[in-house]
């Protein structure tokens, strides 16, 4: 007992915020702002959206760990990844040309590594970050010069059409899209597949024995360079998974690559070393935005006379700031301990 | 033979502390300035002022102002474009609302509330740091974007959102052709550069170098990190509020929401990486680069005498400036001023290395 009490006494900024979190995501229903129906309509958009979010921070969580590298890429990673399936799937069926890109991802990381990240080793985090950002630039104008610049479709083959389920339980029932249902489950089961990759294989071992300490790790003998090529290539592997379930859904276009934006106040609440953090905090993102969205947004526009509401694009980062100033290292985030 | 300091003994601490010690700096940089305002204005044509010169100074004070965050103090930011809006949108509001301030007082309260605006959001970098920081300022980023499109009021409730700017005129004078434009974004920037050089070379100046090199070792010998990083943030913000009115008033004339985006950001961040960080010079260089490079990259083809579309032009310019900047990152991570310094000492030494 004293030692909850004591952990509550030290965490209590921690405990205020979940606490305010909590009163956020059950207001709306308690203050009878909505139908249950459509609150747990709204609840189950934020939460596959925020799928999508974790799907984008797990890429940047992947790559910070291994080599310390803050990936502004990986948006254009998603889009050259998507135009690619897209185009190629055109000539030769879906699954061929998500194997074909596979190889392709495989080849840009190891050029990444090659040409940018082995001339740069020992630099700066800040210059890593810069130099990830001219990879953006490189990327999405290449991915557009050879694949094209036009909106392209990914045929999925699954079903648009809602779904209604639970007419019983709620009045008007409740409309799923069985495309997205089927997205959540592929992301869970990615999500499972890195954990068991991580913790299972040999090269999850050197990946996670490289996260820990480079030198250390170089020093018995774990090949650095080829770590960071596996790296690369997984994050690029879960860059495509990303690109092909956004992809179908909003079409394959330039305003993918911005999706990278969305997912950095997850990375920051999740922690940039915490896979389960990137989980997490693109759930509570993808579900804190759209009932910002939802609920806040007309209060604001009606209290402020604003021209249209629209929160959705900074509340995130927002929500993710005032979490760090009670939390700094994030959800999972490894604490940070400071030594002169 | 001709670049050395041979014979010139400092003998009072006057001398000893002066910005530029060797009195061939002293002589070059005259001439700079002559260039800068005599020669300039007779030479170049309005087109050049127009869509060179004059933004490459305007970019060059942001271009200073976040030095001052990153390079100095070493709060990573992402923000800049948010506190030039900020600045911009504040100029318009007092030129609209008060039409009888003198444009300078203008400019120095938008950079005033951009300073305020800027410790509000400096106030995380208290808790957090490093790429933490980076990724928080992006929240100022995308709240200013969204607040200046959004709330009617700051664009004196204008259907389209986009607020255009009346000439600008003070003490009875009109600034409205290119020349006069360019004299007076000149000024400002001499006199901001040489504020903000005696800022880093003084007492603030060098709290911020210890808070970047290192905060808890900064904090036992007695700076208060409340403070350093702070001020950084305000003044940092300052310069880009003041940058900020520039661009909108004299550059833009009339500008949509969105004029100020993240691309703006990060555009200045490549700024002071190419140009050298903590080093006002390099703010410069780097401007430079960031103006004239897709300048040059859109006459390129054109004088090899390529036809090519629009659409895989802007694709191969963003290919070509990815690759320069990753290229840069890696032939000299610490920038154009690296090189200047490095030509200098060998300059110093020639033609005698030894």
């Amino acid at each position: 007992m004293d030692k909850v009490m004591l952990s509550l006494q030290r965490n209590w900024p921690v405990v205020l915020m979940f606490v305010l979190m909590t009163i956020g995501a059950i207001g709306p229903l308690a203050f009878g702002m909505s139908s249950p129906g459509f609150y747990v309509e709204v609840l189950l958009g934020g939460l596959m959206s925020g799928v999508m979010y974790s799907l984008v921070a797990l890429g940047f969580v992947l790559i910070f760990k291994a080599s310390g590298v803050f990936n502004f890429a990986q948006g254009a990673m998603v889009l050259f990844a998507a135009l690619a399936v897209a185009r190629i799937a055109e000539v030769v069926p879906l699954p061929v040309a998500f194997v074909a890109t596979i190889a392709i991802m495989a080849v840009l990381a190891w050029l990444i590594e090659r040409l940018v990240l082995r001339h740069l080793v020992n630099q700066d985090a800040v210059v890593l970050l810069m130099a990830t950002l001219g990879v953006t630039y490189f990327l999405d104008g290449f991915g557009q010069t050879i694949w094209g610049s036009d909106i392209y479709k990914i045929d999925t083959g699954l079903p648009k059409t809602p779904m209604m389920v639970l007419d019983t339980v709620f009045e008007g029932g409740i409309l799923i899209n069985t495309e997205d249902l089927v997205a959540a489950g592929i992301a869970a089961l990615l999500v499972l597949a890195l954990a068991l990759f991580f913790q299972k294989t040999p090269t999850g071992r050197a990946l996670r024995a490289v996260a820990d300490d480079h030198q250390a790790a170089q020093s018995i003998g774990i090949p650095l360079n080829r770590i960071w090529v596996i790296v690369w290539t997984v994050a690029g592997f879960v860059a495509l998974v990303a690109g092909v379930i956004w992809g179908s859904k909003l079409g394959v276009q330039f305003s993918l690559s911005l999706i990278a934006l969305k997912a950095l106040p997850v990375v920051i609440l999740g922690g940039f070393t915490s896979v389960p953090g990137a989980i997490i905090g693109g759930l509570i993102i993808g579900v804190g935005e759209k009932f910002a969205e939802v609920f806040l947004g007309p209060i604001m526009v009606k209290q402020f006379d604003l021209a249209g509401g629209g929160i959705e694009n900074w509340f995130a980062y927002v929500l993710a700031l005032l979490f760090l100033l009670v939390r700094p290292e994030g959800l999972f985030g490894e604490k940070h301990i400071d030594r002169v | 033979m001709l670049y050395r300091e041979n014979g010139q003994f400092k003998v009072s601490y006057a001398e000893d502390q002066q910005i530029l010690p060797i009195v061939q700096d002293r002589w070059f940089m005259l001439a700079l300035l002559a260039f800068a305002y005599l020669v300039m204005p007779a030479i170049a044509s309005d087109y050049m002022f127009l869509s060179l010169v004059t933004p490459f100074l305007i970019l060059a004070i942001a271009a200073i102002g976040l030095n001052i965050l990153v390079g100095y103090c070493g709060q990573i930011s992402l923000g800049t474009a948010a506190f030039m809006a900020v600045g911009a949108y504040a100029g318009y509001n007092l030129v609209i609302r008060v039409p009888a301030l003198n444009f300078i007082v203008v400019l120095v309260l938008s950079g005033g509330i951009a300073a305020l605006f800027g410790i509000l959001f400096g106030i995380p970098s208290l808790r957090i740091k490093g790429l933490y920081l980076a990724v928080a300022t992006l929240a100022a980023q995308f709240f200013v974007d969204w607040m200046f499109a959004r709330v009617k009021w700051f664009t004196n409730y204008s259907s389209s959102g986009s607020v255009s700017t009346p000439t600008l005129e003070m003490f009875g004078w009109t600034m409205d052709t290119p020349v006069e434009k360019y004299l007076f974004v000149l000024s400002v920037a001499v006199v901001m550069t040489l504020a903000a050089k005696n800022l880093v070379r003084g007492h603030i100046g060098r709290s911020w170098m210890a808070i970047r090199d290192m905060d808890v070792a900064a904090e036992v010998i007695g700076i208060r990190p409340l403070y350093a990083k702070l001020s950084a943030f305000a003044v940092s913000s300052f310069y880009a509020g003041v940058a900020g009115a520039l661009w909108g008033f004299i550059r833009l004339g009339a500008w949509e929401p969105l004029a100020f985006n993240i691309n703006l950001s990060l555009n200045l961040l490549f700024m002071i990486i190419i140009g050298g960080m903590g080093s006002l010079l390099g703010s410069y260089f780097g401007a430079a680069f960031i103006v004239m490079l897709p300048i040059l990259l859109n006459q390129v083809p054109g004088a090899l005498g390529i036809e090519m579309s629009t659409a895989l032009a802007s694709h191969l310019e963003a290919m070509i400036f990815g690759s320069l900047i990753v290229f840069f990152l890696i032939v000299e991570p610490h920038g154009l001023a690296r090189l200047w310094q490095i030509g200098k000492e060998k300059l110093r030494l020639w033609p005698f290395p030894h």
